[in-house]
Formats: C-alpha cells, sequence, structure tokens
C-alpha cells in the first residue's frame, strides 16, 4: 500500500510523478491512497517510498490534457478516478473515445466543472485599487472559487495584466504578481481591501445597461449563480433593479407622447432638404 | 443645464447603448501583454463579466460617445424628437472609464456607438479619436468594437477597421421599405455599401499576409448588424432571408435580432408593445440551425402558413414534426447530415455518436451521457435498445413540446 502526499499548491505535477512511477511500477489502483493538503493527518502516513520512474509512460494526449484539468477539481476521490483510468488505458486502446464509458463520462463531468469553474473566475474576480504609489500601479481581490482553480487561472491574469501588480486572495490559494513575477501562496482570510469609488460607478453602468423591459431573472442567476454575488459589488443592485422593473415599464406606457423639442423639426427640415 | 458629472453621463450614455443586442467579445487575435508594456488580452473565447436581471451577458463597456442625434428614428430613444437627457463624453472620459473599468476586470473591452452630431464624418472622426488613443497612448490591448456610421467618409470606416477588433453597421429594421418608414434619414443601400466596403477591405487586408509581407489586421473579429424584431410588420420568413443574405453578401459573423422593446419618451408612430422576446429567441434557434446544421430557410419557414415561426416549440422540433417520415433514425446509422437534424441532438452530441459508434454500437443509456436531450430526441430515433414505436408518428406528439394552453379561468 502506498500513500502518495499531494501539496496544495503544485498539485498537478506531484500527482503526475507519483502515476507515472506507480503505473510503471505495476501498482493497481487499490494499492494507493492519495492524500491531499496532508488531510489525512499521521494515521495514514506510510514511510513506503514511491517506485523509481523506470520507464517511459505513455498516455494517450487526451488523457493528460483532461487530467491537468481534473486534478484542480475539489472531489477527493479525483485522484484515485484519474490514476483508476490510466491504469485502464494500458490495455483498452480507444478508452478516450468512448464517450459514453461511465468512468470516462465521470471525468469528463468534472473536468467540465473544472473549466467552468476557471472561466467564472476570469469573469468574477474584482480588483480593488491599492493606491499604494510607485511605478506600477496595485489591485487586490478577494474570490472564493468552487474548485481549486487559482494555479490553473492565475496565468490568465499575469497575461492580461502584466503592467500592474496584483493579488487575488482566496481562501485556498493566494496568487501574487509583483514586478512580473506570479506566485503562490497558502490562502488567507478575507483581506481587508480599501474602497475602491470606481466601484459606484460600475454600479451605475450595470443599473443603466440593463432593460428593465425584458426582465429575465433565471437567465442571469443561471450564469451568474447567486454563490458569486456577496463578492461583487454590482450584485447589489439586483434586487431593486428586479422589483423596481415592471414599475418603470408601466411608466413609460403611461407617459402620453410629448412634443418634439422645437430644434428637431429645424434639423430635420434642414437634413430632409439636403436631400430633394 | 447644470453640468453633468462622469455618473451622470455615464447613466444617459449606457441607459442610450442597451437596445443593442451584441456584447460579444469573441472571435478576435490572441494578444496580452505579458511584455509589461501595456494591458490587456484577447483570448479567443469572450468573457461575460456580469449578468444583468434581463439575462443578457455584460463583457464590454457599452456606452454611447453622445446621444444628441440629428436623425429621427422612430423606434430609438436618442431621435431627434425625443426630449430624453442629452450629455456627451469628452475622449478623455471614455477612455479613462474603458482603462479603470478593465484594471478592475469588469470588462473585456469597450463597445463604441453614438448619436450623430453635426455630420456623420464628425461623429465617426470622434470617436476615431478614442479608439487610437486606446490603442496608442494606453496601449489598450483589449477589446474595441466600433458601431460605425454608414454615412461616413470610407478612409475613416477604414481606419476604424485597423484599430477595432469588430465594426458593425446596423441594417435595423428587415426591409427597406421599414427604414424608409421608421428612418427616414437612413439609406439601406448605403448601409449596404458600407458593409460591402468592409468586406472587400477586410478581403484585402487578408490576402497581403499571404504574400509574406503581412498587412495590418483589418476588424479580426468581423463585421456584424442588427435588426428590430417586432416594430414593423415583417414576417419571420422576410427576417431570416434578409439575414441569409446578409451572412452571405458581407461575410457577416453574426446577426442579431432585438425584439423591439418600449423606450422612454416613446413616439406616436410605433405602439409600445411587450418586447416579444419568445420570438426573438426562436429567431436566434433559427438563425442557429441556417448556420451550422445545413438547414435552409425555406425548410425553417415552411411549418407554418403566414411565414412564422412556431412560438411554442423550438425551429428544429417544428421542422421534424413536420418531416416525420424522415424518422425514425438509427442513431447506429445516420449519416451525420441526418443526426444533426434530430431534436436534442446539438453539434457536439452528433461528433460523440460519430466517435463512439466506430468502436461499439450505441444503446439509448450511452446517449444520456454524451449529453443528448432525450426528452426531446427518443421519439425520433432507434438505438440498440430503444425504439420509438408508435410514438413517432402519434398525434398527440405535439402536445407532449408545446406548453399546455393558458388555463382558462372565471372573470
Ligand atoms: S441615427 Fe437613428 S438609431 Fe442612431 S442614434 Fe440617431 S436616431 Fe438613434
Amino acid at each position: 500500500m502506498y500513500t502518495v502526499p499531494l501539496p496544495r499548491i503544485g498539485t498537478d505535477i506531484a500527482w503526475r510523478d507519483a502515476a507515472k512511477r506507480l503505473i510503471s511500477a505495476g501498482v493497481s489502483p487499490d494499492d494507493v491512497l492519495w492524500d491531499f493538503g496532508a488531510e489525512m493527518g499521521e494515521l495514514f502516513a506510510t514511510a513506503t517510498p514511491l517506485p523509481p520512474p523506470t520507464r517511459r509512460i505513455k498516455a494517450p494526449q487526451s488523457f493528460v490534457q483532461m487530467a491537468d484539468t481534473v486534478i484542480w477539481h475539489k472531489d477527493p476521490q479525483r485522484f484515485g478516478r484519474l490514476y483508476a483510468l490510466l491504469w485502464r488505458l494500458r490495455h483498452e486502446q480507444g478508452l478516450m473515445q468512448d464517450r459514453a464509458d461511465p468512468q470516462l463520462a465521470k471525468l469528463r463531468q468534472m473536468e467540465k466543472g473544472v473549466h467552468r469553474c476557471k472561466h467564472k473566475m476570469k469573469a468574477f474576480v474584482r480588483f480593488r485599487d491599492l493606491r499604494q504609489g510607485g511605478d506600477r500601479r496595485s489591485f487586490a481581490a478577494w474570490f472564493e472559487p468552487t474548485h481549486h482553480t487559482v494555479e490553473p487561472t492565475a496565468p490568465f491574469f499575469a497575461r492580461r495584466f502584466a503592467d500592474m501588480d496584483w493579488m487575488i486572495a482566496t481562501p485556498d490559494v493566494t496568487a501574487q504578481f509583483v514586478d512580473g513575477n506570479l506566485s503562490f501562496h497558502p490562502g488567507q482570510p478575507k483581506p481587508d481591501l480599501p474602497e475602491d469609488a470606481a466601484e459606484a460607478l460600475w454600479g451605475t453602468y450595470f443599473c443603466n445597461i440593463f432593460n428593465p423591459a425584458r426582465l429575465k431573472v433565471q437567465a442571469m442567476t443561471s450564469q451568474m449563480p447567486k454563490k458569486y454575488w456577496k463578492n461583487l459589488p454590482e450584485a447589489a443592485h439586483i434586487r431593486s433593479l428586479i422589483e423596481g422593473a415592471e414599475a418603470k415599464v408601466q411608466e413609460m406606457r403611461d407617459n402620453a407622447p410629448t412634443l418634439p423639442p422645437v430644434r428637431a423639426e429645424r434639423i430635420t427640415k434642414r437634413l430632409r432638404g439636403d436631400e430633394d | 443645464m447644470a453640468k453633468l458629472d462622469l455618473s451622470q453621463k455615464l447613466a444617459i450614455l449606457s441607459d442610450a447603448a442597451r437596445y443593442d443586442a451584441s456584447c460579444a467579445s469573441s472571435g478576435t487575435t490572441r494578444r496580452d501583454s505579458r511584455d509589461g508594456k501595456g494591458l490587456g488580452s484577447t483570448e479567443g473565447s469572450g468573457i461575460c463579466h456580469a449578468y444583468a436581471p434581463d439575462g443578457r451577458c455584460i463583457s464590454l463597456l457599452k456606452i454611447l460617445m453622445t446621444n444628441f442625434c440629428i436623425y429621427d428614428c422612430a423606434y430609438c430613444i436618442n431621435r431627434v424628437s425625443s426630449n430624453v437627457q442629452r450629455a456627451r463624453f469628452s475622449v478623455d472620459e471614455v477612455v479613462q472609464l474603458t482603462i479603470e473599468f478593465y484594471r478592475r476586470n469588469y470588462i473585456e473591452g469597450l463597445f463604441l456607438s453614438s448619436g450623430i452630431i453635426q455630420s456623420p464624418d464628425t461623429t465617426m472622426s470622434d470617436m476615431l479619436r478614442i479608439a487610437k488613443r486606446l490603442r496608442e497612448v494606453e496601449n489598450f490591448r483589449g477589446y474595441i468594437h466600433l458601431k460605425t456610421i454608414p454615412d461616413a467618409a470610407p478612409e475613416l470606416i477604414e481606419q476604424a477597421g485597423l484599430y477595432a477588433d469588430r465594426l458593425s453597421i446596423n441594417v435595423e429594421l428587415p426591409t427597406d421599405n421599414s427604414v424608409k418608414a421608421y428612418a427616414p434619414e437612413k439609406n439601406p443601400a448605403t448601409i449596404r455599401k458600407a458593409m460591402d466596403d468592409v468586406k472587400t477591405r477586410k478581403a484585402i487586408a487578408a490576402e497581403k499576409s499571404y504574400t509574406g509581407k503581412r498587412g495590418k489586421r483589418f476588424v479580426p473579429a468581423g463585421q456584424s448588424t442588427q435588426m428590430i424584431v417586432g416594430a414593423d410588420g415583417s414576417t419571420d420568413a422576410t427576417i431570416l432571408g434578409q439575414s441569409t443574405r446578409l451572412y452571405g453578401d458581407y461575410k457577416l459573423k453574426r446577426v442579431y435580432y432585438s425584439a423591439f422593446s418600449p423606450i422612454p419618451d416613446a413616439t406616436v408612430k410605433l405602439p409600445l408593445i411587450k418586447p416579444p422576446l419568445v420570438r426573438e429567441h426562436r429567431l436566434y434557434q433559427a438563425d442557429w440551425l441556417l448556420r451550422f446544421y445545413g438547414f435552409g430557410v425555406e425548410e425553417i419557414t415552411a411549418a407554418r402558413p403566414d411565414g412564422n415561426l412556431d412560438l411554442d416549440v423550438d425551429p428544429k422540433l417544428a421542422w421534424a414534426l413536420q418531416n416525420r417520415a424522415l424518422f425514425p433514425m438509427d442513431v447506429n446509422k445516420a449519416s451525420k447530415d441526418m443526426l444533426l437534424r434530430v431534436p436534442g441532438f446539438g453539434t457536439r452530441t452528433v461528433g460523440r455518436i460519430l466517435s463512439t459508434r466506430r468502436h461499439r454500437s450505441l444503446r439509448y443509456e450511452d446517449l444520456l451521457r454524451m449529453g443528448a436531450s432525450l426528452k426531446k430526441a427518443r421519439a425520433f430515433i432507434t438505438a440498440r435498445d430503444w425504439t420509438p414505436g408508435a410514438l413517432t408518428d402519434s398525434a398527440k406528439l405535439r402536445a407532449k413540446f408545446a406548453p399546455p394552453p393558458e388555463q382558462l379561468s372565471f372573470f
């Protein structure tokens, strides 16, 4: 029996390294325990060192890609499930193309969950200006991801916000980008971030781009689930927008058409006159 | 008139922009700012940073440069004859808003349009100054969508294409006659000419890159347009016919359908109806079938004599119900083209069916796991362990999908 410790930061590399060694030594999935972030505690710790990497292991590219994503899922069984599939792949050719295999389907579903979480993180992180002066501006955000998505998503922010310093703090892992260098640190409680006046402007925009005549609350919440709202400054307006929508539309209907402003006639005449 | 502050201007000029349906930020070149000398990135698929309670994605800062306008389009809140409060952003204000919103990860970029002030050329030049400042002074590498003024000089539109990821020119209404009636200052021929210019210019830019010397990128995310639905009497057949021509003639990336929506200070010319949201939705579905599922306009609109889509069931299902003789289809044998016509099968499901059935024959359960919507599909397919029996031809089949008629109540 092997117990494989997997660190919270750099989980992907550690898992892949261990899986390669175990597969090449022919260790069955039943004989492996995966211990993420030392959650199992002393009880299960064994000193059995992993077998040496004896030969190069081949796995379909599609598996490698899927594993790189599924690794960040919050399900504690993700490592075991991935290893079990890798084990089957030794003999079952074409398994990755079988879109109806239940084990693969489960992993694909987890993969989808992580993709979605990464996508939502790219969308819903909200930075606040730290106003620290200096050459580079600096910003910070607090975010609560569903899966362990900070590490695989941080490079996106590094590509996008390379001319500023930033930090994304989460309960899981905190990403920091300073002077062009990206680093990861243990998670933390929600930090006190300074107020940012831009949030009020953003709220103004959110309220006015909304069309009260097309209320579709369900369409909004399916894409922007409530669990994210507490960290989205604009979400504070949602309730009043929904409640006030009908009255606003009714007001538009009730208002009798007004007379055009005086300048209108002059301008229109000039424009249409030009044409004939 | 008291001077408006930035927040008041933003309120007025985003309110005025909300009738433009597009907020897409996808499909442009990949860019980033890893060199540390600029701000922003684009990576193929767009990102919706928020959703408003109208269910629409908020991806871009969608604003008007100004809502002053000398035209008098009946459906528009900004028309010269409306009494809506007017405002105008300075170049600096738009640039700062875009950059500051972007830095806080609120948006993917800017979608700028404008009412027409003084002349089309003046308006277009002012919009260009904003785009140029963003690109050349702020080194902004995020997404820019400019709504072009069709009557502006071609040189100006050409310049716009060098700064913008996407250009759009709205055809506004489905027929020339409707444009004449409701947007009397606009000229459908000029609109088409402007779209044609963009298409040609884009083709030239693409060609140069093959000779080795790369031409400057020209609207990498292409051009799009919008049609207002339900303001005039056009049928869905007319609307979809127009879209098909637009996609074909001008290589448009997207045609947006915007359900005519009540506006403040409406004109007597257009009644304030409830926006036909279901109709808009069906048009998008039909548009999708035309572009990705190999359907023709006539097929989709043949189901009803009045030339409109069935509002109760989606257009693919409506088509299948009309053509039951072609079903049930054997998922283990049917061609790709035919599988694409099965209600409840998307392009992805079809791809999965094709790749898996090379290895083994498919059962009902398998289809479930592949993401097919069997509630819809089951009546139209056979699988190794599934046949729909009499279901396919059952007279009650349509009723299973259509929402029940509204309950009657005493009054
Ligand atoms: S040109 Fe017509 S549609 Fe455009 S802003 Fe002016 S009135 Fe509105």
